[in-house]
């Protein structure tokens, strides 16, 4: 055998190589639709936003909505809740950043969380973000704000994790006031 | 097909060899089932049937649940319902289904447990132990798929968290998330492609099952004392083992059931005591329940998650070196697959040239350690997520991770292991006497 001393390639070489190419390149067309079938379809895709009249909600009381498929929480807080999240000093934070879909990748302060200026409208993702479970609202936690009573995180009045396994701070989702009381959560179709 | 030298299947009449020139399936399962077992196997060797009955019955009820059960948000909680209280004995059959699971976790945590002492994951047992350890796995996916169809609150928010998991994976978590969920929370795609999956995968196992037994046919079983079967001739492995049939299948049988006798008052008198009575909720994803808990089978490894919090130095360490990219619900993750994944290269981590621990007197104790750890961890997880509890998770979880990269490798070099006999035939003898051996060879007299 002449052939196996030759280091270059052969024209049989070329052939198989092709056709092992063509096959892997077939199997991975044929795997994909397969994979991207798990992915959300259209019709849940579609359920982008939702409006809430907050008309009912009077100070130091929440509500909780849901949103494509999560809840969210909508808190209006007292003054001492507000003093509370302003007085914190940013180094006591584990997550600095304000996790605000509305400004994005800003300091964690209390001004940079809530909805409206004067820091009245808390409006994040009823989810831990730990695990996903739903936490405890109503000045639950060591923090006065939220606790997560599967695996211990705390968050204080501003939905900022101060203790537990928590990495980040609750999600504010994009959301804004339509008029005086009704709130529109998700972002809306054009 | 063994290495054992053993007699195989001689057709007889005209048209059994007829057939066995053509598909020798009754020459296979005559050797499988006729395979020489050592003599002196004791009772911590009955789990593989208990474990094969347990598969078979979970297969046989879940198909049978299947013809009652709608995989829908809406309908699924109502059909669960009408198997309790309207399905023709259905009530009997999801209970058998229910704590078969248990049954089933029950018989693998002794059947693993029971290799770790006899060093039946030592080598040449290598491939047996690793499927063994994929088959676990599988159970536990499969577990928790079938927990979620009742769609209760458990079911809802344990999903939620289980998933959570995979969320907690640097860079592609988020997506992966959302590409087995199929939504950005646990919804209908979710419960679907679940009921899909926790059909599917009891017969993987299946599959991975039928691996196992080969394996271990092919390497002959180990012992209470690990010493080989000899194999040099027929006559010689003969004074070693006793064929399977008839011997071991009616010992096992007999063990199996003692137990269904236990198993059969669960489900009469306590059916629901291992369960959670949150999970006769339907689901609500606006609450969480204040107290979540996972099935019982897996709290070793969910305490073992939730020790690794953003206090722990070794997951600040773990932080700094990273970058930020293994933060501390990343590290749990890690912890928890990892306390897996170290009881599967427990064949390679253990040093000692004896395989039974019965001969390792050091190792015995912190063998005995290793069990009242798991029992321990078994605990804490249940527990609420606060101290004292979660510091006393991290040295359960701590113990868990030393026995496997620590103290096996050390204790190969430190100990001094007593002498193990000869032969099986030895051991065999030395318990029995002449008399029983005698006995056992020649059943006839």
């Amino acid at each position: 055998m002449a052939h196996t001393d030759e280091h270059e390639g052969t024209r049989r070489d070329f052939l198989y190589y092709a056709t092992a190419g063509a096959g892997a390149v077939a199997a991975g067309a044929a795997v994909w639709p397969l994979v991207n079938q798990m992915n959300p379809s259209a019709d849940v895709l579609a359920l982008a936003s939702i409006r809430v009249d907050l008309a009912d909600v009077e100070p130091g009381t929440q509500i909780t909505v849901l949103w494509q498929g999560k809840p969210v929480f909508i808190r209006r807080r007292t003054d001492s809740e507000i003093q509370a999240a302003r007085a914190v000093n940013m180094d006591e934070l584990i997550d600095g950043n304000d996790r605000n879909d509305n400004k994005p990748d800003l300091p964690a302060t209390d001004e940079n969380r809530t909805l409206d200026e004067s820091g009245e409208w808390l409006v994040m993702l009823g989810v831990c973000t730990h695990l996903g479970c739903v936490p405890l609202g109503d000045g639950a936690g060591e923090f006065g704000g939220w606790f997560c009573p599967c695996h211990g995180s705390h968050y204080d009045t501003a939905g900022r994790i101060r203790k537990g396994p928590a990495p980040e701070n609750l999600l504010v989702p994009v959301a804004r006031f339509d008029g005086e009381t009704e709130l529109v959560i998700g972002k809306e179709n054009a | 097909m063994g290495g054992i030298p053993h007699d195989h299947y001689e057709p007889k009449s005209k048209a059994a060899k007829a057939v066995h020139s053509r598909l020798p399936i009754v020459g296979l399962l005559y050797d499988t089932l006729m395979v020489p077992t050592p003599k002196n196997l004791n009772w911590m060797w009955i789990w593989g049937i208990v474990l094969t009955f347990c598969l078979a019955m979970q297969i046989i009820t879940g198909v049978v649940l299947v013809m009652h059960y709608t995989p829908h948000v809406d309908l699924a909680f109502a059909s669960i319902e009408h198997i309790m209280r309207d399905v023709n004995g259905g009530h009997m059959i999801r209970y058998f289904h229910m704590n078969g699971a248990s049954l089933f976790f029950i018989a693998v945590y002794a059947h693993m447990f029971r290799g770790l002492y006899y060093g039946s994951y030592k080598a040449p047992r290598e491939i047996t132990w690793i499927i063994g350890m994929i088959i676990y796995l599988l159970m536990m996916a499969t577990g928790f798929l079938g927990y979620v169809l009742p769609w209760g609150q458990m079911s809802f928010h344990g999903t939620a968290v289980i998933t959570g998991l995979f969320g907690a994976i640097p860079f592609v978590g988020e997506s992966l998330q959302t590409w087995l969920l199929g939504a950005g929370a646990v919804g209908q795609p979710a419960l679907n492609r679940f009921f899909s999956l926790h059909y599917l995968l009891p017969f993987l196992i299946a599959g991975l099952v039928i691996l196992h037994i080969w394996a271990f046919h092919t390497t002959g079983n180990n012992n209470p004392t690990g010493v080989e079967v000899r194999r040099g001739s027929k006559a010689e492995a003969e004074k070693d083992t006793l064929p399977f049939w008839p011997y071991f299948v009616v010992k096992d049988l007999f063990a199996l059931g003692l137990i269904l006798t236990v198993f059969m008052a669960i489900i009469g008198f306590m059916p629901n005591y291992l369960g959670h009575p949150d999970n006769y909720i339907e689901a609500n994803a606006l609450v969480t329940p204040a107290h979540i808990v996972p099935e019982w089978y897996y709290l070793p490894f969910y305490a073992i998650l939730r020790a690794f919090t953003s206090e722990v130095w070794v997951v600040q360490i773990a932080s700094f070196v990273t970058g930020g990219i293994v933060d501390a619900k990343f590290f749990g993750v890690l912890a928890m697959f990892g306390a897996i994944a170290v009881m599967a290269l427990a064949p390679w981590l253990d040093t000692s040239t004896v395989r039974s621990g019965r001969f390792r007197p050091m190792f015995k104790w912190w063998f005995g350690i290793l069990v009242a750890d798991f029992i321990f961890l078994m605990w804490l997880g249940a527990r609420p997520a606060a101290e004292p509890y979660a510091t006393l998770s991290l040295i359960g979880a701590t113990y868990w991770f030393a026995y496997f990269l620590v103290i096996l490798p050390l204790l190969g070099v430190l100990e001094k292991p007593l002498t193990p006999p000869a032969t099986i035939e030895d051991d065999f003898n030395a318990k029995y006497g002449k008399l029983g051996a005698a006995d056992a060879a020649n059943p006839a007299e």
